[in-house]
């Protein structure tokens, strides 16, 4: 066993777990009202009024939690040109090919694009939701408004569980990435391999 | 109201299989004839009377609209217009609001709740409020701005036609009890053919755009108004080319599949891939090296 190298600390592992539960419970209570053939989620939640209570509530939590993650870790997603190198290259690195990409930092380009993603869902998720949230602020709101916004709010729904499902097959994928959402540390042929310049600035700065 | 058997159903809120639709019913419709409203508003009384409905006392806002608004306890109001609807001709007119039952119901379409809101054999659009979940996706999907949540029960409302009165072969209450004649109940048909008889007699009598409101957009109507001025639908609040907003058909005609297609391709893209390019294995490659 090689070496470990340290990539998330403790708060920030809690804090991704946190997303992680408050999202398939938000996401699933969602999915309920998205269409017929999963209206039976809703029994997960005690039936549909409560699902309709609690979705808002569980949406909100998402936020603040996923909020939380977000300001820890953005600027670590500030796109570069390696990114964008990574970006032209991704069929390679999707066919198990990524050795020319030596310039790949804590994030790969892949990543940084699902963050921001993720940071736009997040946001019109909060903002659209809010827009028809029965019964407190849905009436604040114009009927036209409120058509858009339960539109842009299933739109964003569906593209960010679409980018939480790559997100997750990728980490299934990559073996020993998920060690370092549980054991925060991951092994240092892991780092040379799949982010080699975080693996270089890790290993002279240690 | 009542989810009555003997009025078969043709469509039902977040079902995607057929609905018991075997037996054959007539299509119903209310036709009001607003060139006979003297704006009395029985009908209001009628319909709490008949379905013990009391909504709070409130304020009176200057014009004789009272109350001043559609609510959970009000599912018909008189609202009046003063319009010019030419040029120093001044009009009074009245138009009993209410839901319209379309044929091709917004609401129904917009509501995530198996069975909440189903649409009879007969044309009637009826909530059924034991299965609503209080979401407000039926206000979102109606095109005439209907549907009232409660602050009590966050409940959906709205006029039912009289379903149970209609199921045992009684007309609306309003209908029963209009003094003027001004609401008429019968079949579609015999009503629309009712309705363009008036208005031909208003057309006969100087209102030259007199016409039936029976919007196209939402496949017809089964409550339809005979118009003075058919042509401005805008003078009375009702939209001129009333359809379901194509925002609200979107989101519930192409979104659905897309999103479901597009969660289903991406699980199995995923599976595919791990099982043609195998787990992308750092450490075992190491130790693959190290013991060549």
């Amino acid at each position: 066993m090689s070496k470990m190298i340290q990539r998330y600390s403790e708060r920030e592992r809690m804090n991704h777990w946190v997303i992680a539960i408050l999202f398939f419970m938000a996401g699933l209570s969602g999915l309920a009202f998205f269409h017929p053939s999963m209206f039976w989620l809703t029994n997960f939640f005690g039936g549909g009024p409560w699902t309709r209570i609690l979705h808002p509530f569980l949406g909100v939590l998402m936020f603040l939690s996923f909020a939380g993650l977000m300001l820890k870790v953005w600027h670590h997603n500030k796109i570069t040109e390696a990114d964008k190198k990574w970006l032209t290259a991704v069929s390679e690195v999707v066919s198990g090919h990524e050795e020319t990409l030596q310039n790949v930092g804590r994030y790969n380009g892949g990543q940084k694009v699902l963050f921001w993603i993720m940071v736009a869902c997040m946001f019109v998720l909060l903002v659209s939701g809010i827009m028809f949230w029965q019964p407190w602020f849905a009436d604040a709101f114009p009927i036209g408004l409120r058509r858009l916004a339960v539109l842009l709010h299933a739109l964003s729904a569906a593209v960010l569980i679409i980018g939480v499902i790559v997100h997750v097959y990728a980490a299934i994928w990559v073996k020993g990435t998920i060690r370092a959402m549980t054991r925060g540390s991951v092994s240092e042929a892991w780092a040379r391999k799949h982010h080699p310049a975080w693996h270089r600035e890790m290993t002279r700065n240690g | 109201m009542a989810n009555l058997q003997s009025l078969d159903v043709a469509a039902r809120s977040a079902t995607t299989t057929p609905s018991p639709s075997v037996r054959q019913v007539p299509q119903v419709a209310k036709l009001i004839d607003e060139s006979k409203c003297i704006g009395c508003k029985a009908c209001q009384v009628a319909c709490m009377n008949w379905n013990d409905l009391r909504d709070e006392v409130g304020q009176n806002i200057g014009v004789y609209d009272n109350p001043a608004d559609l609510s959970p306890s009000s599912w018909t109001v008189m609202r009046f217009f003063e319009v010019e609807p030419q040029a120093g001709n001044l009009e009074w007119l009245i138009r009993k609001d209410g839901c319209m039952h379309c044929e091709d119901p917004g609401c129904l379409k917009a509501c995530p709740s198996p069975g909440a809101i189903v649409q009879y054999g007969n044309g009637i659009v009826d909530f059924h409020q034991d299965a609503c979940i209080g979401c407000g996706n039926c206000v979102t999907g109606c095109p005439f701005n209907i549907p009232r949540i409660s602050k009590k029960d966050s409940k959906a409302y709205k006029c039912s036609l009289c379903s149970d009165r209609v199921s045992v072969g009684l007309e609306p209450a309003c209908v029963k009890t209009c003094p003027t004649g001004a609401i008429g109940f019968g079949t579609k048909e015999d009503m629309v053919a009712y309705g363009n008889k008036r208005a031909a007699e208003l057309k006969d009598r100087g209102f030259q755009n007199a016409g039936l409101y029976n919007p196209e957009g939402v496949g017809g109507t089964h409550v339809m108004y005979v118009l003075k001025h058919a042509d401005k639908p805008e003078l009375e609040g009702l939209p001129l080319n009333a359809s379901i907003s194509p925002v609200v058909s979107l989101w519930k005609g192409g979104l659905k599949p897309l999103a479901l297609l597009g969660m289903g391709a991406a699980v199995l893209g995923g599976l595919l891939h791990y099982l043609k390019v195998g787990p992308n294995d750092a450490d075992a490659e190491a130790k693959e090296r190290e013991a060549s």
